[in-house]
């Protein structure tokens, strides 16, 4: 690890001056450590984010709101987010490990970096780590890598499975940096990789994530978050699907759906939400809904087998969302 | 280098560092202050071997740097057994054979403690999800589920 100089935050102000200054926040460092040790990140200043007052989870009317360094174990536990937002506890869950979760706050866990093996080997071609380099995943082995949104520059997926949910559901993030506040959609904190895969958020230099808003729909309480993957517990997703329907008098008002493990980043499905739309909640609408949500991929050599999976994980999170209805 | 001072509560006792700011919580329990219990085994999150209780939550102690748990109270395997009492978690570990190589047991012990404490521990299947942090390459799960059943029965 390359040595760094260590601050503990006393203010937000204190906070985002120093990162402003080319200083990193730490919260949980379950991401940032990790990566520093492997020398991928080396920040010359490290900004200990921990002592601000930013842990409450609370609702603001019918809004979930969670303070950005809520662990994502508080989250889980707490009962106004299990009782407004199940979808979100259930993501939480599904992600991690007990011990991660207690440690990953909420606004590390939304910027947490990509899980490729090549950007995490310094030996390996990658325009992530170093931009021009090259992508070796996308001739290399890539299992486990994006089919929307990727370039021929980088096609890593996004680790996260809160962010997925979050992005279902339109929930918001809160900032606040040198140039004020501003609270923007999740979906919009993240880039596509294009020709500038080393760029992958929206936040500005010194600005912080303050908390997370959730705003309550009438899908709130009909949703599921479906995960996919090699093992049951503690790994990432191959394929992943929150869905959430409004069914009133048995048609779909409005649908949210949304899929990690297959995107650049967390991937809203506008396509299948318009094909639920005005649908009965049947089969016939899962396989529609599911059609749309696989068009435009652009599989690799080793990733072929997501497309059916996807499909297939679409269907099922909607039976068990339509189930529920 | 700029070294920076830390206190922690290890086990009950204070102790007082000045660290080198990589230093994470983990080199800090076994380099600085000798509790080689706590064991490194991927040094990146990944096993479990590492796992502490701060503040009564577990955690890998590799992932996190020392500085940052200025105050905080750590429990590691060497603070569970009261004299030579075993804590019920170790003694259920050693009466279910929980164990062979032994070098993945203090985390999963201490992870089995909290996993009891959070009322995790209601059956094997969820044992085995709420210990899927802690990886024992022996395949010691069977002997793991049941030592951590049977000490969630008498708590």
């Amino acid at each position: 690890m390359f040595p760094f100089s260590f601050q503990t935050a006393r203010s937000e102000q204190e906070a985002i001056a120093g990162a402003a200054a080319g200083g990193r926040f730490v919260a949980g460092g379950t991401t940032l450590i990790d990566l520093m040790r492997e020398e991928v990140e080396r920040p010359q200043k490290l900004i200990d984010i921990n002592r601000l007052p930013l842990r409450d989870i609370r609702l603001e009317g019918d809004t979930l709101v969670i303070g950005a360094l809520a662990r994502m174990s508080e989250v889980a536990g707490h009962p106004d987010a299990a009782r407004a937002q199940p979808l979100i506890v259930e993501a939480l869950l599904e992600g991690a490990s007990p011990q991660i979760r207690n440690m990953a706050s909420i606004g590390g866990n939304l910027l947490q970096r990509v899980r490729c093996p090549y950007f995490r080997s310094l030996d390996a071609r990658c325009n992530k780590r170093v931009p021009g380099s090259g992508c070796a995943a996308i001739d290399g082995i890539n299992a486990t890598h994006a089919i929307l949104g990727t370039s021929d520059q980088c096609v890593a997926t996004h680790p996260s499975d809160l962010a997925v949910a979050l992005v279902a559901l339109g929930a918001m993030v809160r900032t606040r940096g040198p140039r004020g506040e501003r609270q923007f959609p999740v979906e919009d904190l993240y880039r596509l990789p294009g020709e500038t895969p080393h760029l992958e958020h929206t936040v500005h230099p010194g600005e912080l994530i303050t908390a997370v808003e959730v705003p309550s729909g009438a899908y709130a309480k009909r949703a599921r978050y479906v995960k996919v993957r090699d093992r049951a517990s503690y790994e990432f997703a191959l394929v992943s699907v929150a869905a959430a329907l409004d069914v009133d008098d048995g048609v779909i008002r409005s649908a949210r759906v949304a899929a990690g493990g297959v995107g650049t980043k967390p991937w809203r499905m506008r396509g299948s939400e318009a094909a639920l739309a005005g649908q009965r909640p049947d089969r016939t609408a899962w396989q529609k809904a599911a059609e749309r949500a696989i068009e435009g991929v652009k599989p690799l050599s080793g990733n072929r087998y997501k497309v059916e999976l996807l499909r297939r994980t679409v269907i099922r999170a909607l039976e068990m969302v339509g189930e529920a209805t | 280098m700029t070294t920076s001072k830390v206190e922690l509560i290890v086990n009950g006792h204070p102790q007082r560092l000045e660290l080198d700011p990589r230093t994470s919580l983990l080199d800090a329990l076994r380099e600085h202050l000798g509790l080689t219990g706590t064991k490194k085994g991927c040094n990146q999150g990944a096993c479990g071997a590492c796992t502490v209780l701060v503040d009564g939550r577990r955690i890998n102690s590799c992932l996190t740097l020392a500085v940052m748990y200025d105050g905080a109270k750590v429990t590691t395997i060497e603070g569970l057994a009261a004299g030579d009492t075993l804590h019920p978690v170790q003694a259920a570990f050693i009466e279910n054979d929980a164990f062979q190589c032994g070098y993945c047991t203090p985390g999963q012990i201490l992870s089995g403690v909290a996993c009891i404490a959070e009322r995790h521990a209601g059956s094997p299947d969820e044992i085995r999800n709420w210990m899927s942090g802690n990886i024992c390459r022996c395949g010691a799960y069977p002997g793991i589920v049941a030592a951590i059943a049977a000490a969630a029965k008498e708590s």
